[in-house]
């Protein structure tokens, strides 16, 4: 009988009956083979692996981390809240010690959902991750946190949550933005004055094979991860960097999933994207499973796959190896690149314009940080989209100092509400969520 | 009449039954070293006197193969499995005479790899120069498409006597239990067959040609000519048929435990709404996770017969046996011993129990009496915390749609019922421990074997049609069809009931009884390119587990007796 070495955690959501619509991706039919994958391959009967019922969120979860327009119930589906709350059970597993790591692999995704919510965004609505951690910030003590983005697209909701929060590195490793959606995650984009270095992108070219990622892992994650000494590290564990994904062009693989978390050893991995329904998904996702579980997955592998047929150019390796460098460089100037940001302000703001493509709204947004040395700072959201609705969002982080609470509870205070639809408050030292309107 | 006969670890519990009522029970002892002598015996006693024409079946729960399966023999066959990408099938080694062989097919049947040919025919030499006549093949997918294992039981035919191969077994999708199966029908074969036959023979001999049919652990029945390709699924029927004999007293909507305390052990099962809950995959025997359809229970070491021990000062009950209560003539105190020193029994020697029960009382530093309602109490709280254990366990079964989420049925039993030897002296405080009404079953002591006369037959069809690729397979049947891309869901249901029916009655059931009921319905869109290319539907049925036709009046009847019974008898 096999056993694995680690007692792993799963939590299976498929969502058979849930679709954005009938021809869309994330449809029905995403996780079908990967569930028969797993049952023929007899996952579930591994001794030490262990099958949780999926679980729900609470509203008052998801307003830990976003602000919903114009409330929470009307940008979630029963889907969402079953798929944030998945994660949230394998999070809590982990915590409580009932097992060594786990694996969220559930339905719908969340990376693309950024803080303020209008709609759904490169097929997610809230951010099932940062729910997730955020839980089991308020309830397990959880400070730092370390989420390794490996969807081939860029993290750009996980990156906009955790923008300012020093206590979260957030590493995204995808397809170049030049090539693909969303069309960010350059490595400029570094995180805000409060957190400079604690975002990390390493956009990736096309056809970047497995020697790019293992590289990437082993030169760049591993050794940023050591630094950072994270409580837990939190896998996007998208799939479509796949060579046979439709949507992407890259060329990674099952064996190369598997190692690659093998390497990365998260505590909690969610899934994120991967459209290769039928070519990849059922072999990546028993790679990763078997790899967390630390049983032999040499064997798993796609029908027809040659690694001498995918293998990256000359080229493209010397492009990773710069970039990995570049960002290597970028984390080790992180407190100095602080210090310049911080420099002589006590504000700064910034503009940011969304466009919401599963939905088609457009929202921008003017953000005000507090400068702070201590803390993440107070973040103030003015928030308008297409559809009319305007509100402002304040934010106190979790572990904000006296000052940034004061200036957030100010910034609510004050707010003219005869200006919005809402004005909210995320006070998450007192895990009070507040609104009011005009 | 039917006669229902059920092997226990203690006795063997034989009943004759018509459509009026019990018209005879009897218990004689199980001798685990000689089955076909306790079996033959129990049957000639309960027919004595009974013309054979008047008997109409006879239906078995033996513990034959379970100890066969539990001992381990090591069989003299040999395994041929095709595992294709995935885990290294090295991890599923049988036993010795055990070969992977290369070929593969994908989720959907399609071949990804052709069967190595001489790889098979290197592995034929093998086997039979080990002198092996039986062989068991198995491949991955082959509940998709079991061509694969076709195509090498027809290379093997010459050479080996009989082939037993991996999709015959269930249409569930797991290679391990797929082999882990056909490795226990493969090896209980030629016991099952020897066995079957030599009763089936000394009956014809004495002139009782009547039908036999053998219980399954699914709770259903079979013919003896049936069970001769799954003799697997014979295997831990006894817990089967006590959940079925506690069935005719559930009543329409409620949620019931059914505990059966025995000598040696006390099985536990739920049932909901007069209908058995089954295990979500298949049963586990003696380390084989395997595709067995069984009912979903918990045997544990606690019966009346159960040795008692202090460890750091804390009592323990069971798992083992040591013989019998020292009250009858035993080694060793026992619970049923602190059932006579309490008064809870009458037979027995009083005298005896409470002289055997002085040792560890005063270990447990106790009075004797006390010692014996330490016992009593403990025992049924274990029961309980069993039987809670069990209901958790089926409330946490993982769910896959969100219409299910949202039914989020949970179990929360209402009514306990006791069978089994010792069960109206544990019913009370059982009741006063879990706060759930707790009843005893009517002629608790045979219960078991008239639930095993009362099964009906049944079956599982699993359907799968692919539009796009046109086709609609039965593989566990032999059915194969062409389709069009309007076949539809209802269709397939159609078809499924259609084949269930089939499979049910060639099993030996009768029309009357043949509840059928879908039990998994999925239709997926199947789109390439962002267009539809195709219906992927997944057709599950089932003949529902329950009792024959006509039990209802019986049941009517033992209960009414009962009820004249507790009133005129104040034992326990």
């Amino acid at each position: 009988m096999l056993k694995a070495k680690r007692k792993t955690g799963l939590v299976f959501f498929p969502a058979f009956d849930w679709a954005i619509d009938p021809t869309h991706p994330e449809r029905e039919e995403r996780l079908l083979y990967t569930q028969d994958q797993a049952l023929e391959e007899g996952l579930f009967d591994i001794e030490g692996l262990v099958e949780f019922k999926s679980d729900l969120v609470t509203e008052a979860d998801v307003s830990r981390v976003h602000f919903c327009v114009p409330n929470v119930a009307a940008v979630m589906t029963e889907s969402h809240f079953i798929s944030a709350g998945s994660a949230k059970r394998i999070g809590v597993a982990v915590m409580n010690k009932e097992i060594v790591n786990g694996f969220a692999l559930v339905r719908p995704p969340g990376h693309h959902a950024k803080r303020v919510v209008h709609g759904a965004r490169g097929f997610c609505n809230v951010n099932i991750e940062a729910i997730m951690i955020e839980y089991l910030r308020t309830f397990h003590k959880v400070k730092k946190v370390a989420i390794v983005d490996t969807d081939c697209h860029h993290g750009d909701g996980t990156q906009d949550i955790y923008w300012h929060d020093p206590d979260t590195l957030f590493i995204s490793i995808h397809q170049d933005g030049r090539t693909l959606y969303p069309g960010s995650g350059f490595p400029e984009e570094m995180g805000g004055p409060n957190a400079a270095g604690r975002t990390l992108n390493i956009p990736l070219p096309p056809r970047t094979s497995e020697d790019g990622f293992l590289h990437i892992i082993e030169n760049v994650v591993l050794p940023v991860l050591k630094d950072f000494k994270p409580d837990i590290i939190v896998n996007s564990a998208g799939q479509d960097n796949h060579y046979s994904d439709p949507l992407t062009d890259m060329n990674f693989s099952a064996q190369g999933y598997a190692r690659l978390t093998e390497l990365l050893k998260p505590d909690i991995a969610v899934l994120e994207g991967g459209y290769s329904i039928e070519g990849a998904l059922p072999y990546v996702n028993v790679g990763i499973i078997l790899a967390m579980a630390g049983v032999d997955y040499s064997k798993v592998k796609e029908p027809g796959y040659d690694p001498e047929a995918i293998r990256q150019s000359a080229n493209v390796t010397t492009q990773i190896e710069r970039i990995g460098d570049a960002v290597l460089e970028l984390w080790q100037q992180r407190d100095s690149l602080t210090e310049q940001r911080q420099a002589g302000k006590e504000f700064e703001e910034r503009t940011n314009r969304i466009f919401y493509d599963t939905d088609g709204i457009y929202e921008t947004q003017h953000e005000t940080i507090r400068i702070c040395r201590k803390c993440g700072g107070a973040l103030r959201i003015d928030s308008s989209s297409d559809r009319g609705n305007r509100i402002l969002a304040v934010h106190i982080p979790l572990f904000a100092c006296d000052a940034c609470k004061a200036t957030g509870h100010k910034w609510y205070d004050e707010a003219d509400v005869s200006q919005y639809r809402k004005v909210f408050l995320q006070n998450r030292p007192d895990d009070e969520y507040l609104e009011k309107k005009g | 009449m039917i006669i229902g006969l059920d092997v226990g670890g203690t006795h063997t519990d034989v009943v004759l039954l018509d459509k009026d009522g019990l018209i005879k029970d009897i218990k004689v002892p199980t001798d685990e070293t000689n089955l076909f002598q306790t079996v033959l015996s129990g049957i000639e006693q309960i027919s004595k006197n009974i013309k054979p024409k008047a008997i109409e079946r006879i239906v078995l729960s033996t513990t034959l193969t379970t100890n066969a399966i539990v001992q381990g023999q090591a069989p003299d066959f040999g395994m041929i499995v095709l595992a294709g990408p995935g885990i290294d099938p090295e991890a599923f080694r049988t036993h010795e005479h055990y070969y992977p062989i290369r070929g593969a097919l994908d989720h959907r049947g399609r071949e990804t790899e052709p069967i190595d040919m001489e790889q098979l025919k290197y592995v034929t030499r093998k086997l039979k120069s080990a002198g092996i006549r039986h062989v068991g093949v198995v491949g991955k997918f082959s509940a998709r498409n079991p061509i694969h294992e076709q195509k090498v039981r027809d290379a093997l035919r010459k050479s080996f006597r009989k082939v037993f191969l991996g999709h015959w077994i269930s249409g569930s999708l797991n290679f391990p239990r797929r082999i882990a199966t056909t490795f226990l029908n493969a090896s209980v074969y030629p016991l099952h067959k020897k066995f079957f036959e030599a009763v089936q023979k000394s009956l014809d001999s004495k002139g009782m040609r009547i039908p036999i049919h053998v219980l399954k652990a699914d709770g259903g029945t079979m013919s003896l000519e049936s069970s001769m390709n799954y003799p697997g699924q014979t295997i831990l029927s006894g817990p089967a048929a006590s959940i079925m004999g506690a069935i005719p007293f559930c009543e329409k909507g409620e949620e019931v435990i059914v505990l059966d305390i025995g000598g040696t052990t006390t099985d536990i099962g739920v049932v909901l709404n007069q209908v058995p809950v089954l295990e979500p995959v298949g049963i586990e025997l003696a380390g084989h996770k395997t595709l067995i359809r069984a009912l979903k229970t918990t045997s544990v070491g606690l019966g009346g017969d159960s040795v008692l021990a202090l460890a750091d000062g804390r009592l323990k009950i069971g798992p083992g046996r040591r013989g019998r209560a020292m009250a009858f003539g035993g080694p060793e105190p026992t619970p049923t011993d602190a059932l006579r020193i309490l008064d809870k029994i009458t037979t027995g020697d009083q005298q005896k129990a409470l002289a055997g029960m002085q040792e560890l009382a005063a270990r447990m530093e106790m009075s004797v009496a006390q010692a014996a309602e330490h016992i009593y109490q403990h025992f049924c709280g274990e029961v309980v915390r069993h039987a809670t254990a069990l209901v958790d366990e089926i409330n946490s079964k993982p769910l896959y749609t969100v219409r299910e989420y949202l039914e989020g049925y949970t179990v929360r039993p209402n009514k306990i019922l006791v069978l089994g030897g010792p069960a109206p002296c544990f019913a009370r405080e059982l009741e006063l421990i879990s706060g759930i009404p707790t009843m005893v079953v009517p002629k608790w002591g045979v219960a078991n074997a008239m639930g095993a006369a009362f099964a009906r037959t049944t079956s599982e069809v699993t359907l799968f049609a692919d539009t796009q690729r046109g086709i609609l397979t039965a593989p566990e049947e032999n059915f194969f069809d062409k389709i069009t891309s309007s076949f539809s869901r209802e269709d397939a249901v159609k078809k499924t009931l259609a084949l269930l029916k089939k499979k049910a009655l060639g099993r030996g059931a009768s029309e009357a009884d043949l509840e059928m009921e879908v039990v998994e319905n999925l239709q997926f869109n199947m789109v390439r390119g962002f267009s539809a290319a195709g219906r992927n539907i997944r057709i599950k049925a089932q003949v529902v587990p329950g009792l024959i036709s006509g039990y209802d009046v019986i049941a009517r009847k033992l209960t009414a007796e009962m009820a004249m019974q507790a009133e005129a008898s104040n034992v326990c």
